[in-house]
């Protein structure tokens, strides 16, 4: 569904027409260690957080920091789009926040560990514009001696 | 490392090591309550790992499994008839003792949801889901009703209020059988309850509205953009109860 094709005409063409920042080159980091010993954590731009916690609003630039242990009834969202699914977050957080996923991962030895906290953003603001959260989550991350963030869009 | 949900963005950007998914949007892992269909997908993501160069983009070919995806139920007819009004207040109008028994009817469906899935999406606007209906209510009906929270405006707490009630319908009708799919929970919201006429006439009024963040709301924010497609195509699978009045 994912595909333009089978996106309806009019999201379709904003799909199609989204500028998008664009690098000369790509920052890429060779993995030094196996990934048994890889921490991993998560981001997400599904407009996560915690019950409760201040919500994201459309065009929002901030983040929000969700605990490794939180339990998944604690997970809300607020994102400004109705043009994605939610059925499927209502249904499985890990549908879109893969979290006990990884868990699993890490207990049965494939990853090293889980990180003991992860991120949210919003999807769908101006990208230069998270530039600031951007550099204080990979402090964060880097803090927490993450060894590979997984992105995970909405 | 990522995973893509538009190949074509992820052309643009190049990103160091991203996976497209050919799952619809606002499913990244592919398949709610299907854990080894998730990990599969993450073993996918986690070998990009293995390279030594980059950028990476590689394309994730398993599809979501069929009843995941098709619209079995979209129609819906008479899946049930909600009008029972006993239990409403008598001073509501017509159209939130409509609302009111609609989702007294579903409510049990909500609980099973709730008891299998340990868990609720429910919840941002703060208000008691029956709360949340009499706002939208009173939106169509006096246009500026008193916002029951004093941190929001009237037009933030009409988007969280709507968000909390298609939550709410969408846990109850998904643990039905044949409602796995979004579209068919998507239809079956916007095209056969009163919440859904309830929500396209607050568009309609909306529409017009000379508040920023409503006028907002109402284009942008909060009809799926294929289910307002659908309508301009074919308006007569949208249900009417003829209770929705300005």
């Amino acid at each position: 569904m994912a595909r333009l094709k089978e996106i309806p005409s009019g999201e379709r063409q904003m799909l199609k027409e989204l500028p998008c920042p664009e690098f000369e080159d790509t920052p890429f980091v060779r993995i030094k260690k196996p990934l048994s010993q890889c921490r991993i954590s998560l981001l997400s731009t599904a407009a996560l957080q915690r019950r409760g916690e201040k919500l994201f609003w459309r065009g929002a630039v901030d983040y929000r920091v969700i605990p490794g242990d939180i339990e998944p009834n604690d997970v809300v969202m607020s994102h400004s789009s109705v043009n994605f699914d939610r059925t499927g977050f209502q249904q499985d957080l890990n549908t879109c926040f893969p979290l006990e996923r990884f868990q699993e991962l890490a207990n049965r030895g494939v990853i090293g560990s889980v990180g003991a906290f992860h991120y949210s953003v919003i999807g769908g603001s101006e990208p230069e514009q998270l530039k600031p959260a951007a550099l204080e989550i990979a402090r964060m991350l880097k803090n927490d001696h993450v060894d590979v963030l997984f992105l995970v869009p909405i | 490392m990522q995973i893509s949900l538009v190949r074509l963005h992820s052309e643009k950007i190049r990103p160091p090591r991203a996976l497209w998914v050919p799952f619809e949007l606002g499913r990244p892992l592919g398949v709610p309550n299907d854990p080894k269909f998730q990990h599969r997908v993450i073993a996918a993501v986690l070998d990009l790992l293995k390279h030594d160069g980059g950028p990476v983009l590689e394309d994730y070919l398993e599809e979501v499994p069929d009843g995941e995806a098709k619209d079995e139920q979209a129609t819906m007819n008479g899946q049930f008839c909600p009008i029972s009004l006993t239990s409403a207040r008598s001073k509501d109008s017509d159209l939130m003792k409509a609302l009111e028994a609609e989702i007294n009817h579903l409510a049990p469906w909500y609980e099973m949801a709730v008891n299998q899935r340990r868990r609720t999406t429910v919840g941002v606007s703060e208000l008691e889901i029956l709360e949340a209906a009499r706002f939208l209510a009173a939106m169509i009906e006096s246009g500026d009703p008193p916002v029951p929270r004093n941190d929001l405006e009237r037009g933030p707490m009409l988007k969280l209020c709507c968000e909390d009630l298609t939550s709410f319908y969408g846990e109850a009708i998904s643990v039905q059988p044949g409602m796995k799919a979004s579209i068919a929970v998507e239809n079956w919201i916007w095209g056969h309850t009163i919440l859904g006429e309830t929500m396209w006439k607050i568009r309609e009024i909306n529409l017009e509205s000379k508040d920023d963040f409503m006028r907002y709301h109402a284009q942008r924010s909060l009809v799926p953009d294929r289910q307002i497609h659908l309508r301009e195509e074919n308006p007569r699978i949208f249900r009417s109860w003829s209770l929705v009045k300005k």
